[in-house]
């Protein structure tokens, strides 16, 4: 079974993240990089279906920085086989194109199995993986919470708005990951060791500008302290009253 | 859920260490985080090794993580194995000491004084956790002073018969086998120390549960007593001799130790910092006041040095060159530094700072006993003494 996982480069969700002088990207400065949580599951699986199989490969794409490299060397201490860097400057903000990028990367080998996290936690975006499907004409079933593969037919669970949507597919085909679907493994001490040693080409690759363009970030609003109306039961007609003309939640 | 661990960096340390360092520091950190901590405070309060935690470490590969892969074990350098001890500890000091004693009390030895045949029989076993081993050396009324230990071993016709009692005994009651030390020779002769294998299912060989612990009470800790154990002859470490091997094997710990310390230590500054800045008294946060900052400014001041000494001890480890009495110097200081801390951490947090939910009386509480073993603080001041002077102030 073969099988790419595509990954993503990003700010751990425990940092402090600190928007830049320009008012539109991340100050990258002392900010510690992860790969991407949803992603993990996706590694994770690719690992399993290959132990499963019995056989395969499992090549990691990444589209980022130089310094991606060592994200992919996550994943390959975890277990993958090889690596791809497809190396820019700059992440392009329109996932259109870092998602013709990574497509034109795919289109050169045949593949059992695509897999993406079913987004980023950068930039929530959700697209690459949908939009990398339809350009490398595989089907798609995305927020993959549950798989059964059989062969050359799968089904997939997708957790929806009160139930479980259930989708078969035929392979090959691109799934993009969910929380739910594995519990990605630590990788052993040995692996962080034997990763430096597993093949990790960098490809430099040119992006187009595409077309969106982010104009401004900015922080979510602080929260405002919080006020104690009064203690017992004697204090519920004024919360009531306060729930109702201020914070118009009821 | 607690935010993760983000550890302590004011110097650039980081930069110092290389990307394996670091993703090895980082995977047993978030191990640390997931599967320790979350368990830690019941486990001490109950006065119990946290066993469960046993397939996991083997998993990740943190038993003996610095010896060969040839022998199951993950061959990384001392950096790395010094940072798997920080993040440990970081957790608790009992966690960190089942580490250290399987690696460098069991496996080290073995692998330094085994034959070959012991070297595979029982390294594998060991890296995977199957066989959990233990370190016989400190006797009831030999702590300091091992070179009078009255453990002694007679050769027989087919092999050794083993008789005498060892004390504070890490893993003791879990180990499946014990690295016991004792006089082949008469009573004056440390020189005729010898390390043996000595399964601990043996007849006459027993462990009791040193009980009324107020220190490491997540950490098994045992007293051994040997009544004519027979061991085969192969049972023997054959290239030990003399106390200089389980002092070698302490050398080893210790080292592991100046690590840890930093761990605790800075999972206490950690502490005192988002206590400080939460904790409101006065009508301010706690950590806007002289008194405190001065205790979190002492912690951080000393947590860095440390850090630096043992990157430092580190590197000169892997590169053949570092001495016992510079590990001594590590070792003291750092545990020395993380007691400190831990105390100030305790009292920063005030009343909360006793209980169970907190770390940092429980790492106080620890780090005595860290103190105190492996060379105590004292001893540790008189290696350096003879090291500076050239005299010996022992005896």
């Amino acid at each position: 079974m073969k099988i790419a996982v595509c990954i993503k480069r990003v700010p751990d969700s425990e940092t402090r993240v600190k928007i830049a002088t320009d008012g539109k990207s991340l100050d990258e400065a002392g900010v510690k990089f992860v790969l991407n949580p949803y992603d993990e599951f996706a590694v994770e699986e690719a690992l399993r279906r290959k132990e499963q199989a019995g056989s395969g490969e499992v090549v990691v794409v990444c589209l980022g920085p130089a310094a991606a490299q060592e994200t992919i060397r996550t994943a390959l201490a975890m277990g993958a086989d090889r690596g791809v860097l497809l190396q820019a400057d700059k992440i392009p903000t329109d996932p259109f194109e870092s998602a013709k990028v990574i497509a034109a990367e795919l289109k050169g080998s045949s593949w059992d199995l695509v897999l993406f996290g079913r987004m980023a936690i950068d930039d929530y975006h959700h697209q690459v993986g949908p939009l990398v499907a339809e350009l490398v004409d595989l089907p798609c079933v995305s927020a993959v919470s549950h798989v059964e593969i059989a062969g050359t037919t799968g089904v997939a669970e997708r957790e929806i708005e009160g139930g479980i949507e259930v989708v078969d597919f035929s392979l090959p085909a691109v799934l993009t990951t969910d929380k739910g679907l594995n519990e990605p493994r630590y990788p052993a001490l040995k692996g962080i060791m034997a990763a430096k040693k597993k093949p990790l080409d960098v490809k430099p690759v040119q992006l187009g500008r595409g077309a969106l363009e982010i104009v401004a970030l900015k922080p979510p609003p602080e929260r405002k302290e919080g006020k104690i109306v009064g203690e017992g039961p004697a204090a519920v007609g004024e919360l009531v009253r306060l729930l109702r003309e201020e914070a118009k939640v009821l | 859920m607690a935010a993760k661990f983000q550890g302590v960096d004011f110097y650039q340390v980081d930069g110092l260490l290389s990307e394996e360092e670091r993703a090895i520091r980082d995977t047993v950190r978030e191990w640390v985080d997931d599967n320790l901590i979350p368990i830690i405070g019941e486990a001490y309060v109950a006065g119990k090794f946290p066993k469960q935690l046993i397939p996991g470490m083997a998993e990740l590969g943190l038993f003996g993580a610095n010896l060969p892969e040839a022998y199951g074990c993950a061959g990384l350098n001392n950096i790395a194995y010094g940072l798997i001890m920080q993040e440990l500890e970081r957790g608790d000091s009992g966690v960190r000491s089942f580490a250290s004693v399987q690696g460098a009390l069991v496996m080290y030895p073995i692998y330094t004084f085994g034959s070959e045949d012991q070297k595979k029989n029982w390294l594998p076993q060991m890296a995977s956790g199957k066989v959990i081993g233990c370190f016989g050396l400190t006797e009831p009324d030999y702590g300091s002073n091992p070179a009078a230990m009255i453990t002694v071993a007679k050769e027989t016709k087919d092999g050794w018969v083993l008789n005498g009692a060892k004390m504070w005994i890490t893993n003791g009651s879990t180990a499946q086998a014990a690295i016991i030390w004792a006089k082949t020779g008469a009573l004056d002769q440390p020189d005729s120390i010898r390390g043996f294998i000595v399964p601990t299912d043996s007849k006459g060989f027993s462990a009791k549960d040193q009980k009324g612990k107020l220190s490491l009470r997540a950490s098994d800790t045992s007293e051994l007593v040997l009544q004519d154990v027979h061991v085969p002859k192969d049972a023997i470490l054959p290239k030990s001799g003399g106390l200089k091997s389980p002092l070698m094997c302490l050398t080893a710990a210790r080292y592991g130790i100046a690590w840890g310390a930093v761990g605790a230590a800075m999972a206490c500054y950690d502490e005192a910092v988002s206590y400080a800045k939460q904790r409101v008294m006065f009508g301010k946060p706690i950590g806007g006041f002289q008194l405190q900052q001065a205790r979190l400014a002492d912690m951080l001041t000393e947590i860095t040095k440390a850090q630096l000494l043992c990157v430092q001890l580190g590197r000169l480890k892997d590169e053949g060159k570092s001495t016992p009495q510079q590990v001594s110097l590590a070792k003291r200081n750092n545990v020395s530094m993380a007691t400190d801390v831990a105390r100030e951490a305790r009292r920063l947090l005030g009343a909360n700072g006793i209980l169970a939910e907190y770390q940092a009386l429980r790492h106080l509480a620890n780090l005595e006993s860290v103190y105190t073993y492996e060379g105590t603080h004292d001893i540790h001041t008189l290696i350096l003494g003879q090291e500076i002077t050239g005299l010996n102030a022992f005896n």
